[in-house]
């Protein structure tokens, strides 16, 4: 009879050991599979980022074309934009944070553009420039809606990677963090100095 | 009462899930105290509500599936694409990325009314639809606003949201309805083969009174559960536009303008961003599916002034 009850135990007892390793297995490969979910959208996201960033460097050329006869006079912004665009494409797989200065840049000679425009009220009633302009307006605000979920993400990746319980995972199978995608060139970084002399 | 986007969204989430069990809760009740006074048992009560879940999960499985479909052709949609209506395209994909959404289908209602709605079980089969009245009313940002409202409805599974508790508002009222009928006709024959005496007699009552009372409380949680999901719908627009005032100045501009949307029905009405079926109506009424715009845009300004988000998060 002890022999039996004795036997009962031990099945029961390694019973309770394979359910726990079982279930722990299963918990461990969920982690880690919410992981590599989480660093795919980073991935997915950053590509993202890289379409719109090329399609506004395949609108510029155009919009110069369109504008050029009508600005004449304003030659220096032109070639301001042309060559941002063309430092832009260079800096293309160079890192995000090569790559955001360079775009950052970009953005700002478009903007000046853009300004200058404001005085040649011909150029406000040509369509193909209109729809140039609504053309890059949505490409500027997709590349920063695809940053702004860019940077979403790799905030959740990270905060994935360095909390406890995922961050046992993410140093076993060598998650790294990632990058923030930040627009801002260093002359805007500057704190803005008050003369007032 | 000023709560940040994130707080809005957190609140509303939670709301709806507790309006969901209670939902759950009347079935359960109701089908437990019928099964008890029919069958004198917990075993009868549940065979009952398995019964009317199938006839309701059909039910519901087809106007999921055609659902999109449907709500389309009825308010006369037409689909565009980016070489027909260029900024309402752009501005779609916009929030679709922001949202990290597919690019839904999009559609033009030819009408001067202005209104939008989104529909489709899950995002890979989300269409979003506004009015030409819109297009011509709102401008660039104001439509922004309009469209993260509708995706929002698209990321948040509202369709799926709704369905669910349609499913089961739709259970309550038809077994109440079966229960109400066979007792006036006098198919209660069964309750005293059963024996239980004074304990089922009672039971008979109380399923009685539920029988009368659980449709109408049901409805009226699936109508609550509709104006949450609204607020969710604006909070969430405001997470992807980082704009509160878009949304709320498109608000405005709707609620404000007096024509009404033809093609909209009583069917349809709580997939639109604004009710098109009342309008103007100062008091919120339990019946709404939309609460009152005036609040919904009282929290969107709050939003504006009280989150310091917009910045922190808009300027990375």
């Amino acid at each position: 009879m002890s022999v039996v009850a004795v036997k009962g135990e031990t099945v029961v007892a390694v019973l309770v050991i394979v359910a726990i390793v079982v279930l722990l297995g299963i918990v461990l490969a969920a982690m880690y599979n919410s992981l590599v979910r989480r660093r795919n959208q980073v991935d997915n996201s950053w590509s993202q980022i890289d379409v719109q960033l090329k399609r506004r460097h395949d609108l510029i050329p155009n919009l110069v074309e369109a504008v050029k006869d009508y600005m004449a006079y304003e030659q220096e912004t032109l070639s301001r934009v042309t060559e941002a665009r063309a430092a832009a494409v260079a800096a293309g797989g160079r890192g995000p944070e090569a790559q955001a200065r360079a775009e950052g840049a970009l953005t700002e000679t478009l903007r000046s553009l853009f300004a200058v425009a404001e005085n040649y009220p011909e150029l406000k009633a040509n369509q193909n420039v209109m729809s140039l302009q609504e053309e890059l307006t949505a490409t500027e605000n997709k590349i920063s809606f695809a940053r702004q979920f860019y940077n979403d993400s790799v905030l959740t990746y990270n905060n994935k990677i360095q909390t406890v319980p995922t961050n046992v995972i993410a140093g076993l199978f060598n998650f790294t963090r990632r990058e923030f995608f930040e627009t801002q060139t260093e002359a805007e970084r500057e704190p803005v100095k008050v003369d007032l002399r | 009462m000023a709560l940040g986007m994130y707080e809005q969204i957190a609140r509303n989430k939670r709301a709806s899930w507790v309006l969901m069990s209670t939902v759950v809760l009347l079935l359960l009740a109701l089908g437990f105290t019928i099964g008890l006074a029919y069958w004198g048992s917990v075993e009868g009560g549940l065979g009952f509500l398995g019964l009317f879940g199938v006839v309701a999960i059909v039910w519901s499985l087809i106007s999921y599936y055609a659902g999109a479909g449907m709500a389309l052709a009825v308010s006369g949609a037409r689909e565009v694409d980016h070489g027909t209506e260029p900024q309402l395209w752009n501005v779609v994909e916009e929030m679709s990325i922001a949202a990290g959404l597919p690019m839904p289908r999009v559609y033009v209602i030819e009408s001067e009314a202005p209104n939008a709605f989104a529909t489709g079980r899950d995002p890979a089969h989300a269409a979003v639809a506004v009015t030409r009245g819109l297009l011509q009313k709102l401008n660039r940002e104001q439509l922004q606003g309009v469209i993260g409202h509708e995706l929002s409805h698209v990321r948040n599974y509202d369709i799926r949201f709704a369905t669910l508790v349609g499913i089961m508002v739709g259970m309550i009222a038809l077994i109440a309805d079966f229960f109400l009928r066979s007792t006036f006709w006098g198919f209660g024959g069964r309750r005293r083969s059963g024996g239980g005496g004074g304990i089922q007699a009672i039971f008979f009552v109380v399923a009685l009174a539920l029988a009368i009372l659980a449709p109408l409380s049901a409805r009226l949680v699936q109508f609550a559960i509709s104006r949450k999901r609204e607020y969710l719908a604006d909070a969430s627009a405001v997470q992807l536009t980082r704009n509160p005032s878009g949304l709320a100045d498109a608000l405005q501009k709707i609620a404000a303008d007096p024509t009404p949307l033809r093609r909209a029905n009583r069917a349809t009405a709580h997939l639109y961003i604004s009710n098109p079926v009342r309008k103007l109506r100062e008091r919120a009424n339990l019946f709404d599916t939309h609460p009152p715009i005036a609040d919904r845009i009282r929290i969107l300004r709050a939003m504006a002034y009280e989150t310091p988000t917009q910045e922190d998060l808009a300027a990375l």
